[in-house]
């Protein structure tokens, strides 16, 4: 179990939100958390604490493919996720990256600043302010398997191990 | 069991095995594409997966691709040195490497013959989507995916639904494949067609050129879309022909009994132009409901309407005619031959004499991480594909998105105009 404080967003924060396109010859993630939300919510580079949660609507990180925005938001520390729904691409680098996203259906339930206890391996999330519980979405074995290898540098790596290349 | 549409029959092909949309396979890629803002990651990742290794070579170097595009030529000392380091790279792996002059990553890609039907393509760009417009399933991913795509050659796919999209009616005079596409998202949704393939097909899109298609489906990203996809025909053989020799045309084309999730019509022969306004791709008018809204700077190009096909019918309405004061226009060709096309044309010419600034074959203004950028309250019309808050500079400043001909109209009026009023 881990905790954490909700910041939250609306429906459809695109990639260029997260993390705006002159950042992005910037590749270390410690720098490109001093711009995430610049330019929507300037207060948040300074004011996130590591172990926070982003609770959004529908559609969240659409847009541009840049994996900077997930990784601006690891480098920010932030915990996890929660969204309603993903757009493809960001859902696929915060998994490959190692950042959780969770979907979760009752995502409007959680305010900002209540305070979140999330139980992975049961896909329950606490929310300790309101007293209540959401189910989480089961993710597919497959996608559990890249999780499980802390991303999918460290499953390539075993793949190659144990298979030959091309 | 029925049959497949050409999203599945291609994910069949590449995983080697029967596969219907929703099923898991892991498949081998026909070609892997990075530009010099994703590029940089996927090859630290690359080299992270390696480590150890006695070989760190990419698995096939014919089939990787690097393109230079988003910040060029470097327009900072960072992009100096990534270009540095990626240039080593592709030297050192004797991958393809296209430098600062060449243009658009998804342009090049199409162009230069990296792209045939029914194939498999990455790229590490989310408008990798455009290749559909020659029959290939083209996908972006993320820089993590590519390091794993460098090293292995191989990708974890779900297969996904298909949209079918039967668009009929021929164009009005300048109404283009561009207000076809904003009317198609403005109906659909921001996250309408989410891990889904747009499939693009009727009379419409069978009268349409590589070029026009390529719009159509460069803009399925901005439905959510997993790629967008039009089925190979005589106009693909020919425009491939051009470019490749020895190349055997295969029959990937949907069957008559595949599943879609989805079957959506348009008859375009009565749609006016389209417009997206401030702040979402799918908040689409049409060109009357904001007529008159005043510009501050107008951009042409891009790899969603940046080819020549799209300057001809600017060409045509700046001809002899001069941009409106207060407005600023920027046109950007989207690769070096779409360039000297339009230089051979006489386009270049009329261009700079109606007083708009051209530009070297890139992504430019686009993504707003380079030059040509709009400040605190400034409003930008362009032909690119999207205009989030920020998207181009300040998020104090508004973007409208439109076509080629509606960007030239509202160059002389220094305001949103009706092309078919000029």
């Amino acid at each position: 179990m881990d905790k954490g404080n909700v910041w939250k967003f609306g429906d459809d924060i695109d990639t260029d939100a997260i993390i705006p396109g002159r950042y992005l010859t910037i590749n270390d993630p410690k720098e490109l958390a001093k711009h995430v939300f610049e330019g929507v919510r300037p207060e948040f580079a300074r004011d996130v604490a590591k172990g926070d949660i982003i609770v959004v609507g529908k559609n969240f990180g659409c847009g541009s493919s840049r994996e900077h925005a997930p990784l601006a938001l690891k480098g920010a520390g932030i915990y996890c996720v929660i969204a309603k729904s993903f757009a493809r691409i960001f859902f696929r680098n915060a998994i490959n990256i190692g950042l959780p996203v969770l979907e979760c259906e009752e995502a409007d339930s959680i305010s900002e600043g209540d305070a979140l206890k999330i139980d992975f391996k049961k896909g329950i999330i606490e929310n300790e302010t309101k007293r209540e519980k959401y189910q989480v979405a089961s993710m597919p074995e497959f996608i559990m398997g890249i999780i499980g290898s802390d991303g999918l540098i460290k499953y390539t790596k075993a793949l190659i191990k144990t298979q030959k290349r091309g | 069991m029925s049959g497949q549409t050409i999203s599945e029959k291609i994910f069949s092909r590449a995983a080697n095995k029967v596969i219907h949309a929703g099923e898991f396979a892991f498949a081998s890629v026909d070609c892997a594409m990075a530009n010099d803002i994703t590029a940089p990651l996927a090859v630290q990742g690359f080299n992270e997966i390696l480590a150890g290794q006695k070989e760190k070579k990419v698995w096939d170097p014919k089939k990787v691709v690097i393109v230079f595009d988003h910040q060029a030529p470097a327009d900072s000392l960072n992009a100096a040195n990534i270009h540095i380091m990626l240039r080593k790279f592709a030297k050192e792996q004797n991958i393809i490497n296209y430098d600062v002059c060449e243009g658009i990553c998804h342009q090049i890609m199409v162009e230069k013959g990296h792209v045939k039907p029914g194939e498999l393509i990455v790229g590490a760009d989310s408008h990798t989507c455009t290749y559909g417009a020659l029959g290939a399933f083209a996908t972006g991913i993320g820089s993590t995916d590519m390091a794993s795509v460098l090293a292995t050659g191989r990708l974890w796919f779900k297969a996904p639904q298909s949209i079918r999209f039967e668009i009929s009616g021929r164009l009005p005079d300048r109404v283009c494949a561009k207000d076809v596409i904003l009317h198609i998202i403005g109906d659909v949704g921001a996250d309408g067609a989410s891990y889904q393939a747009c499939e693009y097909a009727g009379p419409t899109v069978k009268d349409m050129d590589i070029s026009e298609r390529m719009t159509l489906c460069n803009m399925a990203i901005e439905m959510g879309a997993k790629a967008g996809i039009v089925e190979p025909d005589k106009k693909t053989e020919t425009y491939l022909k051009e470019r490749i020799s020895g190349f055997n045309f295969g029959p990937f084309r949907s069957d008559g009994d595949a599943n879609y999730i989805q079957r959506r019509e348009y008859d375009v022969s009565e749609l006016e132009p389209q417009v997206a306004c401030p702040h979402n791709v799918d908040n689409v008018k049409s060109v009357s409901k904001v007529e008159g809204t005043k510009i501050d700077q107008i951009f042409i190009g891009s790899c969603t309407n940046g080819r020549v096909d799209d300057l001809k019918v600017v060409a045509d309405i700046l001809e002899g005619n001069k941009i409106a004061e207060g407005v600023r226009v920027i046109i950007i060709l989207a690769s070096k031959d779409e360039y000297m096309k339009a230089l051979k044309a006489g386009f270049i010419e009329t261009f700079i004499g109606a007083g708009a600034a051209v530009g070297a074959p890139c992504c430019g203004p686009c993504m707003g991480g380079s030059f040509g950028l709009l400040g605190d309250g400034e409003v930008g019309l362009a032909t690119s594909n999207r205009n989030f808050k920020g998207r181009q500079g300040s998020t104090k400043a508004f973007v409208y998105l439109c076509s080629p001909a509606t960007a030239a109209a509202s160059a002389l009026r220094g305001k949103i105009t009706d092309p078919r009023t000029i």
